[in-house]
């Protein structure tokens, strides 16, 4: 019997180690100190090469901005919060808020949200492999 | 500084939707019009700027002249997301500026799908969409109008009030596709794509050209051309700046600020000398944006503009009189100078029922995700 196949990350800054939780990994400019998702070699800030480190990114941050989505392609369940989040310390990220209720008067400019990591939803490649994906929901104290 | 450029010919075609027809055909078509406008033939002009974005690849402009006469000139076909069209205009022009020809055409021309745009993604893995948020327009542009909302307040209903004017321009224009009043509660009431915007107020995917014919003021001259030409006072392009949310977060915001600097530089002149404006609207949230960006008011007075009506018909600085993006429809490659044709019936004071009176000099604004903004300011002759 074949080993049954380990989840992949949905991105490559999801970062899954054997031991221990999975976080977000920004690529931080050694000269300008900007952060970016996903490796590269020049910096598009200040046009420094070849001068990145990775940094662990917090799982703690604030909802930046939000859209309610309620159409979208055929075969995406509908609705959800497209947000994007500013995370402390550094570092912006997209993706679904969750946890809340799909509705303007709940979901806060500022709020604190908090990073966490699930199933991406069940979608599997054309191999069969599933997926780990990030999300955010409301850090409530 | 070289002599001044012209418009000394353009138009559009009404815009709808044309499945059995071509894209070179839509764009010979008002290839046509514009060369009538001007009360020339396509063998006087010297060189054609084509801009398509659907069909980058296919030599639209010379499937044109296989249309409407192959005189041998050369052909450049441009692609510039949704600046397309005034990208080749503005390179139409700097030929001219240039002095390598005296007379030359940019036209635009798209065929347009019905649904959603963005959100592609593809690569490698599984699909995003929905799973890391949203990356269909109607969702990004929420997202950017929200911007606003979370440093003004600006609201759900100031968005709307924005469609519910250029619908009501739009009345006005038999050009545009749609010809309908939308009452507020209608627009707020329509079916929600991506909080706040909802369906009227998100662009028309339409099917449309647009040309124009540029000229030296010599040429314009020598050829009994000045009394209906339009000048061009200022042409700038710019790209995205670096920003802190790029990775995540296009920003519509910078490089429309850095080219409208430029527009107002080269023309000499600043916000309040602007009569009328015509800028890109895809959805109603941009619109508030470009108020601010354009320095047609104050950082965080856009909401107050919308609500006092001064960026209607008899307004302060009507905008988007035509109908714009929501209601005249919105075919990429097209738009560019479409909006460039408004302004100029406007400033030739042709306009009809439209028309902005008393209008000396205008503004045209598109911008492209990507990206690309690009501006040109008008001056009635
Ligand atoms: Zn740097």
């Amino acid at each position: 019997m074949a080993e049954e196949a380990q989840p992949l990350p949905v991105v490559s800054y999801l970062k899954l180690p054997e031991n221990g939780d999975p976080y977000l990994e920004g690529q931080k400019c050694g000269s300008c100190g900007s952060i970016f998702l996903g490796e590269r070699e020049v910096c598009s800030k200040c046009g420094t090469r070849g001068s990145f480190d990775a940094v662990k990114l917090s799982n703690q941050g604030k909802l930046y901005v939000y859209s309610i989505v309620h159409r979208s392609f055929p075969g995406i369940e509908v609705p959800y919060v497209s947000a994007i989040v500013d995370l402390d310390g550094g570092g912006t990220v997209k993706g679904n808020l969750i946890g809340i209720d799909p509705d303007p008067e709940k979901i806060q400019f500022g709020m604190p949200v908090e990073v966490v990591y699930q199933d991406a939803l069940g979608r599997k490649d054309r191999e069969g492999n599933s997926y780990i994906s990030y999300f955010f929901q409301p850090a409530n104290g | 500084m070289s002599e001044d450029v012209y418009v000394v010919g353009i138009d559009m075609i009404k815009f709808g939707r044309f499945p059995e027809r071509s894209v070179p055909n839509l764009a010979a078509e008002s290839a046509l019009l514009a060369l009538d406008d001007a009360g020339l033939k396509i063998q006087d002009i010297q060189a054609l700027w084509s801009g398509n974005l659907g069909q980058a690849g296919a030599m639209v402009g010379q499937r044109m002249l296989q249309e409407i006469g192959q005189t041998g000139i050369p052909v450049v076909n441009v692609a510039n997301a949704c600046a397309t069209g005034a990208t080749a205009f503005r390179d139409a022009w700097m030929s001219v500026k240039a002095g390598v020809y005296d007379l030359v055409m940019a036209v635009g021309a798209e065929q347009m799908g019905k649904g959603l745009l963005g959100g592609g993604g593809g690569g490698k893995g599984i699909p995003k969409e929905g799973l890391l948020g949203s990356g269909l327009m109607p969702a990004v542009f929420a997202e950017a109008g929200h911007e606003h909302s979370a440093k003004y307040g600006t609201t759900f209903e100031q968005f709307a009030k924005v469609s519910v004017k250029n619908h009501h321009h739009s009345t006005l224009n038999p050009k545009a596709m749609y010809q309908k009043e939308t009452p507020l509660e209608m627009v707020m009431g329509s079916e929600m794509i991506a909080y706040p915007n909802t369906k009227l107020m998100c662009s028309v995917n339409v099917d449309g050209s647009a040309a124009a014919v540029i000229a030296s003021e010599k040429k314009a001259k020598e050829l009994g051309l000045m009394d209906r030409a339009v000048r061009i006072k200022a042409s700038a392009l710019a790209s995205d700046p670096w920003q802190e949310r790029d990775l995540v977060m296009p920003d519509v915001n910078t490089c429309t600020r850095i080219a409208v600097k430029s527009a107002y530089e080269q023309a000499g002149c600043g916000p309040d000398d602007i009569d009328l404006v015509e800028l890109h609207d895809c959805f109603a949230t941009a619109e508030i944006l470009h108020y601010e960006n354009l320095g047609l008011c104050g950082d965080g007075e856009a909401g107050k503009m919308i609500d006092e009506g001064a960026t209607a018909l008899g307004g302060k600085t009507p905008v988007n009189v035509s109908g714009g993006l929501l209601s005249k429809g919105h075919p990429l490659g097209a738009t560019g100078i479409a909006n460039i044709y408004e302004v100029s019936t406007h400033l030739r004071g042709e306009a009809g029922k439209r028309q902005v009176e008393g209008a000396r000099m205008g503004m045209t604004h598109v911008i492209g995700l990507g990206s690309a903004c690009a501006i040109h300011i008008l001056e009635k002759v």
